[in-house]
């Protein structure tokens, strides 16, 4: 269904998106493709020299899975501007549960608009990322 | 305490190649399912002239110069002591494999909490293509653990 600014109602809610496992191995990978060697995600060695129990995600990986909630919703194209904080950290072997509610529809620059809430939560329940996406709907 | 004086630098740009194999190695690193970000006859039918690069991928154009965190080594900050804090994007144009995308990065405040155990650093990058035009933002809130 394509969605459009007359179907989307304040307090609709986006069809939720679930990360695969985020498993060491998806980490790796991830360092790799995201240009992002920081040791901290695949080293546990250097990870517990700075006294964390254990290597954790990159915090941009739950966004690139954030990215998807919205991208599944509407094309990339649509996107003006979004922002997320990070709240905790992602623990490896852990899936990222993806959510987003529409909170307002307004009209800038000529184009009429939504603007979304969206998280982030581990399958464990841990709140991982909130911010915010203003998106254009035709 | 990081040095203040700091806030306004403005780092050399750095002009990144967007490979398309590197969004198709993106594109499985994150489980990305949707063909449009990974087969290109499934981009163009979709109208794009090349793969495009999901939304995230300008943060990683800016890892992907010569100094991979320059402003960790121009504060001479530690990475096992950094955390990433907040991460904001605005796009003004779609980034496609093949473009080459000009960086241009500046640190746009430094503060601190709690007394100086951590502190933040806020930093913005433009991105430009090939055509000179604006294709988007990043800005990056960097936490320093201090202690």
């Amino acid at each position: 269904m394509t969605i459009t600014y007359d179907s989307v109602n304040v307090g609709d809610l986006l069809p939720d998106h679930l990360s695969p496992l985020v498993s060491r191995h998806v980490l790796a990978l991830f360092c790799g493709a995201s240009a992002d060697h920081n040791p901290m995600h695949v080293d546990s060695d250097f990870a517990q020299s700075f006294g964390m129990p254990d290597v954790f995600a990159h915090g941009m990986l739950s966004m690139a899975y954030l990215a998807q909630l919205l991208t599944r919703w509407v094309p990339q194209s649509h996107l003006r501007e979004w922002n997320a904080r990070f709240l905790s950290i992602t623990p490896v072997n852990v899936r990222v549960k993806c959510t987003g509610t529409v909170v307002e529809k307004f009209e800038a620059d000529g184009e009429r608009r939504v603007r979304l809430h969206i998280n982030a939560h581990t399958d464990g329940g841990a709140h991982t990322l909130a911010g915010e996406a203003v998106i254009a709907l035709n | 305490m990081l040095d203040r004086s700091f806030i306004g630098h403005t780092f050399d740009p750095v002009s990144i190649e967007v490979e398309k194999g590197q969004l198709k190695f993106f594109a499985k690193a994150t489980g990305e399912n949707n063909p449009v970000y990974s087969d290109e006859a499934t981009a163009k039918a979709a109208g794009h002239p090349a793969l495009p690069a999901p939304p995230t991928f300008l943060f990683s154009l800016g890892l992907m110069g010569p100094e991979p965190y320059p402003v960790l080594s121009l504060l001479n900050i530690d990475i096992g002591k950094v955390l990433h804090g907040e991460q904001r994007f605005t796009y003004s144009g779609q980034i496609y494999a093949g473009d080459t995308i000009t960086r241009t990065e500046t640190i746009r405040d430094i503060y601190d909490k709690k007394g100086g155990a951590l502190e933040f650093i806020v930093h913005e990058t433009e991105a430009v293509n090939q055509r000179g035009e604006v294709v988007g933002t990043a800005t990056t809130v960097t936490v320093v653990r201090n202690g």
